[in-house]
This record gives structure tokens, C-alpha cells and sequence, in this order.
């Protein structure tokens, strides 16, 4: 049953018949298509009015009557206007779930703008279907590509986003049906705004979504901190579409990735990120080609985020030797006292280095203040003796 | 100074011929060739190490794209990080070879000693004095006060740095014998005073010893090792007077040098003083950005 409601059968356009004063109760499609295989058959408004009766024969509908769906043809020769294909008739559910979608006001008929032409039906399983999962994207990429239409509902334009991102690569380049493509996040028929409680994409329900395919991530990010925090209902608290972004998602040990995630957990744990940068790791790692130094995550763990309080967190004090031995060969718990947020400028948290850093500036300003007015004063002295008395006429270079 | 008067007159005789101008050497070869691996090294290390120091600024990330990212920029760093620790330790060897086994005088104290003395502090407070036009300016010795303490600046910085460097080089193996902190506290010594060694080099050094208006605009000695006599009597009077009286000053007696070997030197010379300059102006931007 489901595989029939899933491509939701519509047929539009209105048609000629020339068999007169016949019952049409019944109606077959053979005699219908004695008119309407004319490929160049249109309505008296230009609209293309044609059926291609063996592809129709193959569609997910070519078992029914015409009158099936263009209910209102009772005989020949039935009216110029026939009334649009209501495909709720048979699709009630798909109809209402349609009903309380973002797209329930579409103005192109609802159905045919994503199954595209009514009389070539496929099931999604079926290649040749504008909603098999390796088409899905050109289908909703036909509106969502649009800069135009985008703007006018304030949504990014995701298509090209999407198609440059991992998901999009697997499945455009990979074929690989399992990717997820638009239809595996936003659901179908009753696609929900994201600001929606309801809706699959709404900042909590996100985890559950993404889960859906990334089932053991989904299990570690709720067990983490943040998983914690969200299920408490922080909305401040990351979700996956967070750090990995919606569309844009990329292979997270590509250098791209690593570059940009650590601005993401900066952008809330500022004070962290300050600490971070004045570290050799971020200097290091800050400016691309080189990204192997260690960003947040390699080691506060990505999904399973953990306070350092915490035993299972690699960053509680028992973890550290294992966590630094992963890039440092040969860290002991002397090289773990190392701190990687230390703050030169906080005397309380960090007083040894606090006072490093002083005697290290002021031995710099003392010596700079020093010397710049010792040559300032040694120039201007020069050049007067210089100019009175034609001494110093620079060295002869030899 | 009335000796260096006499100095002068006894000399009045010798310098008969002043067509030929005479050369007196102040640097051998070595201590040239060490000096150029130190200023080369250095401007390595200052080109590579400022990127990192900086590394928010803009023309970081430019200058870290154009050479390949940092994986070749640290290459680049502990490469000539390697360099110069070959030439402090050889530089190190020379001064106990020749103060300790060879047993020559003047090393370690006197007149022709990197240490500083009490003349240096009369020097320097003369020297201020003359600066302000409160007294006559004074007379120097083979090193001067300044010019000790740019060695000896070089000398606590190439320790200070090359320990904390390696420090950070080899964290695993220093943190057997440091304390955790020790590795914090080793980036913020190797970055204030690289700065304070860029910053100092660039500005205080390169003025000092060559845009002033007695050198400008380059001091060639250290390339060529030898100056005229006009030069050295008037840049070091005291060392010429001393040379004089002590009888040794035609044992320092040098060949001018050739023309093309003064040509090449200025070249590299103005290349240093130019890349020094540039990263001056790019740290100052970054720092005051």
C-alpha cells in the first residue's frame, strides 16, 4: 500500500474524446489514447494535452482508467475545462500531511511538482522516478537552486551546498542510494519549518534525524555534555548541524574541516578560544597547510563531549597520557602537566607564567625604551656634527 | 688625549705615501663567515618565526600559503634553528680554545675582550654626555660599549631561545626533567624574546652599527674584515692608539679588498638590511594591529 501512496498519481490536463455519446463509466485508457497519443495535442488554452500511452502503460498508474482521476469526464465529448486531478482520492494521508507542510500553499499543483508529469508515474525505487533517491536533489534543487525564490522565503540557496558536500558526493558521484539526500532529513510530504517543534530539522530533534542513519554518533552525542544539555532544553547547546553545518557537511579529517572547527566551539566557548590561539597548536595550526596540530575536538572528543571531571572524558587527568601520546610519542604525566589553555595574563589561574610573561615584557620595553632613545639621541648628535663640523661623512665602505 | 696626539705625529712619518690608502684587518675570515651564517640563520628565522608569532595577521597566512603552508615554514625554522646552534657551539669552542688552551690574553678581561669593563660604563655615560653636547665625544676601544652589548644580547638570546625552542622541539624529552609549566612558560620566553631579538636587530642594530651617519650606509667591515685607516682611527681611536704604541699595528696591516668581493657584499648586505627592514614594518603592524 505504502509504495503506492509514495508516488501519488496525478493526471491533469484535460482531454478530447471522440467517441460520441458513449458511457464513459470505465473509461480505457486505448480509447482515450486515440486522441491524446497525438503528441501534438493541446487545449484551447495551449496546453499540452498529449499522452505517451506505453510510458503511461509502464507508470505506476498504467492499470487505471482515465476517469479514474479526471473524474469529471463522464462522456464524449467531454468539456474544453476539465477540473484539476484531485490525487487526495486516493492519497488522503500523503494529502494531509501535504495540507500542514511548508509547501501546502504551492501554486503549481502540489503532487506534479516533485513527481513531475502525471502520466509517467514511477515508484521511487524505480530510476526512471523524479523522487529516486539519486534524483531527489535535481527535483528539489528545480525551486531550491533558485537565488530568486530562495531569497523571496529568506531560505539559503541550498542545492549548490548541499552537491559539494559529503552527502552530495556519495550520492552524485558514489551512486550510493543509502547518502542522504533532501527527502532523509526534511521528510516528504510533511516538511516542517525548522523553527517548527514538530518538524524533523528542529534544533532538538535534529540529533533523532541524524541519528536515523549515524545511529552509534547519535548514541555518543547523548551521552555527552551537549546531548545533556540539549535534552535539558539549552537551545544554546550544539547540535550536529552546529559544527557540521546543514548542507555544507564535510568530511570531518578533510584539512577544510579541520580549519574551520575550531572558530564553531569558539564562537561559544570564547574564552577558550582566546587561550587556544596564544598556544603553539593554534599558531601553528591558524593559517592552512598545516593542520595536523590539535584542534578542540582532538582532544575533547567530537560527539561525547565530557567536563574533564568526568573519568570517561579523555581529558580527565587519568586520560591525558593516552589523549597527548596520540600525537606526542612519549608524553608522561610530567608533559600532561602542560597546559593547554594556560593565561599568561591571569595572575590567579596561572602565576608562574604570569610572571615569565612580565619579566619578558618588561625586559623587552626596558631595553627597546632604552636603546631607541639612545639612538635617537646618538643620530641627532651625529648628524649636527655632521653638518658642522663635516665630520662623519659615512665610512669609506671599504 | 694627548698620547693619540703623539700616536699621530710619530705616524706622520710612516703614512709617507698617501696615495696608497692602508687597510687593517678587524675581522678573520672565521669570525666574518660566522657572522654570516648568524645574520642569514637569523633572517630565516626571524622570516619564519614572525608568521607564527602573528599568525591572526593577514600577511601570515599570505606568507604561510606562498611557501607551502607551516608544515614548510617550521621545516624551514628548525632547519636554520640547527644551523645557528652549529655556529654558537663552534663560536663557543674558538673563544675556551683560544682563552683556555691557547692561553691568549685579552679573551676574557682587558681592552680586546667581549667583557664588559669599567671604561665601558664611562663610555657610556661619555658617550650621553656628548649626545646631549655636555662633553667631548669618547674614545673607543676595540669594542665598544653597544657593540658589547650586542654580543652578549645575541649571545643570552641565542640561549634563552635555543632552549625554549628546543624545549618545544623536544617536549616529550624535556618534560622529564621540566616541570609542566615550564612547557607554557617556554613559548611566551621564545616568542618575547624573538620579538625583543627582531625588534632589537632591526632597528637599534641596523642603525647603530650602519645607517648611522659615521658608517652609512652600510659598515662593510664585517663583510670584508678589513677598514681603512682613516676609519679605524677615528671609530676606534683608543684600540689604533694602543696598536701604535704597543708596536702592533702593522702586524694588522691588510690588503684593500677587491672591488668585486665589496661589490657582492654590499649586495648581500642591503638584501639583509632589506628583508630585516620588511619584517620590522610587518611585526610593528601586526603588534600595533
Amino acid at each position: 500500500m505504502k509504495h503506492v501512496f509514495t508516488t501519488s498519481p496525478v493526471l491533469v490536463f484535460s482531454a478530447f474524446l471522440i467517441l460520441g455519446g458513449m458511457q464513459l463509466a470505465g473509461q480505457s485508457a486505448p480509447d482515450c489514447l486515440t486522441c491524446h497519443n497525438d503528441p501534438a495535442l493541446q487545449d484551447s488554452a495551449g496546453h499540452k494535452a498529449s499522452v505517451d500511452g506505453h510510458t503511461f502503460a509502464s507508470s505506476v498508474h498504467g492499470s487505471l482508467p482515465c476517469n479514474a482521476c479526471h473524474a469529471d469526464i463522464k462522456d464524449f465529448p467531454h468539456p474544453d475545462h476539465i477540473a484539476p486531478v484531485d490525487c487526495k482520492t486516493c492519497h488522503a494521508d500523503e494529502a494531509t500531511a501535504l495540507a500542514g507542510s511548508v509547501h501546502s500553499n504551492a501554486k503549481d499543483h502540489p503532487c506534479t511538482s516533485c513527481h513531475g508529469d502525471a502520466h509517467a508515474i514511477f515508484p521511487k525505487t524505480d530510476a526512471r522516478s523524479a523522487v529516486y533517491p539519486l534524483n531527489v536533489p535535481r527535483t528539489c534543487g528545480t525551486c531550491h537552486s533558485n537565488d530568486g525564490m530562495a531569497q523571496k522565503h529568506g531560505l539559503p540557496n541550498v542545492y549548490p551546498a548541499y552537491m559539494d558536500s559529503i552527502h552530495g558526493f556519495a550520492l552524485s558521484k558514489e551512486g550510493l542510494l543509502v547518502a542522504a539526500s533532501c527527502q532523509s532529513c526534511h521528510g516528504s510530504h510533511h516538511i516542517l519549518s525548522h523553527k517548527d517543534p514538530q518538524s524533523a530539522t528542529y534544533k532538538t530533534n535534529i540529533p533523532k534525524t541524524c541519528g536515523g542513519c549515524h545511529a552509534k554518533i547519535d548514541a555518543d552525542y547523548e551521552q555527552g555534555t551537549h546531548g545533556h544539555a540539549v535534552m535539558r532544553g539549552n537551545l544554546k547547546a550544539p547540535v550536529c548541524t552546529d559544527c557540521h553545518t546543514a548542507h555544507s557537511i564535510l568530511q570531518p579529517t578533510e584539512a577544510e574541516f579541520r580549519m574551520q572547527s575550531t572558530p564553531i566551539c569558539g564562537s561559544c566557548h570564547k574564552d577558550k578560544l582566546s587561550t587556544y590561539h596564544d598556544t603553539f597548536h593554534s599558531q601553528l595550526g591558524s593559517l592552512g597547510g598545516y593542520v595536523e596540530t590539535a584542534r578542540c575536538w582532538d582532544c575533547h572528543g567530537a560527539h561525547d563531549v565530557l567536563a574533564a571531571s568526568d573519568p570517561r572524558s579523555p581529558i580527565a587527568p587519568a586520560n591525558l597520557v593516552v589523549t597527548c601520546g596520540r600525537c606526542h610519542a612519549g608524553a608522561n604525566l610530567r608533559f600532561v602537566q602542560y597546559q593547554p589553555h594556560a593565561n599568561a595574563r591571569d595572575r590567579k589561574l596561572n602565576p608562574a607564567l604570569f610572571y615569565v610573561r612580565l619579566f619578558m615584557n618588561l625586559l623587552l620595553a626596558s631595553v627597546l625604551t632604552f636603546f631607541v632613545i639612545h639612538t635617537v639621541l646618538w643620530l641627532i648628535r651625529a648628524r649636527v656634527d655632521q653638518v658642522h663640523n663635516g665630520s662623519g661623512q659615512g665610512g669609506n665602505h671599504a | 688625549m694627548p698620547e693619540l696626539q703623539e700616536i699621530e705625529l710619530q705616524h706622520a712619518e710612516p703614512v709617507e705615501a698617501p696615495t696608497q690608502k692602508r687597510y687593517f684587518t678587524r675581522f678573520t675570515r672565521h669570525q666574518r663567515s660566522l657572522h654570516a651564517v648568524l645574520f642569514s640563520t637569523f633572517l630565516g628565522l626571524a622570516a619564519t618565526g614572525l608568521p607564527l608569532r602573528f599568525s591572526e595577521s593577514y600577511w601570515a597566512r599570505k606568507l604561510a600559503a606562498g611557501v607551502g603552508g607551516f608544515g614548510a615554514i617550521l621545516f624551514f625554522h628548525k632547519f636554520c634553528a640547527l644551523l645557528l646552534t652549529l655556529a654558537f657551539l663552534v663560536h663557543v669552542k674558538d673563544v675556551f680554545q683560544r682563552g683556555i688552551f691557547h692561553r691568549e690574553k685579552g679573551i676574557f678581561w682587558g681592552p680586546t675582550s667581549m667583557v664588559a669593563n669599567w671604561k665601558d660604563v664611562k663610555d657610556l655615560f661619555g658617550h650621553m654626555r656628548w649626545f646631549l653636547g655636555l662633553g667631548p665625544k669618547p674614545r673607543f676601544e676595540r669594542y665598544a660599549y653597544w657593540e658589547k652589548f650586542d654580543y652578549w644580547a645575541v649571545f643570552w638570546g641565542m640561549i634563552v631561545i635555543g632552549f625554549s625552542g628546543y624545549a618545544m622541539w623536544f617536549a616529550p624529552f624535556f618534560a622529564r626533567f621540566l616541570p609542566g609549566w615550564a612547557l607554557n612558560a617556554a613559548l611566551v620566553i621564545h616568542s618575547e624574546e624573538g620579538l625583543l631579538a627582531i625588534l632589537f636587530i632591526f632597528s637599534i642594530h641596523f642603525v647603530n652599527t650602519h645607517l648611522r651617519p659615521d658608517s652609512f650606509p652600510m659598515d662593510m667591515v664585517v663583510f670584508t674584515g678589513v677598514e681603512s685607516e682613516e676609519e679605524f682611527k677615528k671609530k676606534r681611536s683608543t684600540e689604533y692608539a694602543r696598536l701604535a704604541a704597543e708596536g702592533k699595528l702593522e702586524a694588522r696591516l691588510a690588503e684593500a679588498p677587491p672591488s668585486w668581493y665589496v661589490k657582492f657584499s654590499r649586495i648581500v648586505g642591503f638584501t639583509a638590511i632589506f628583508i630585516g627592514l620588511t619584517l620590522l614594518v610587518l611585526t610593528l603592524t601586526a603588534y600595533f594591529s
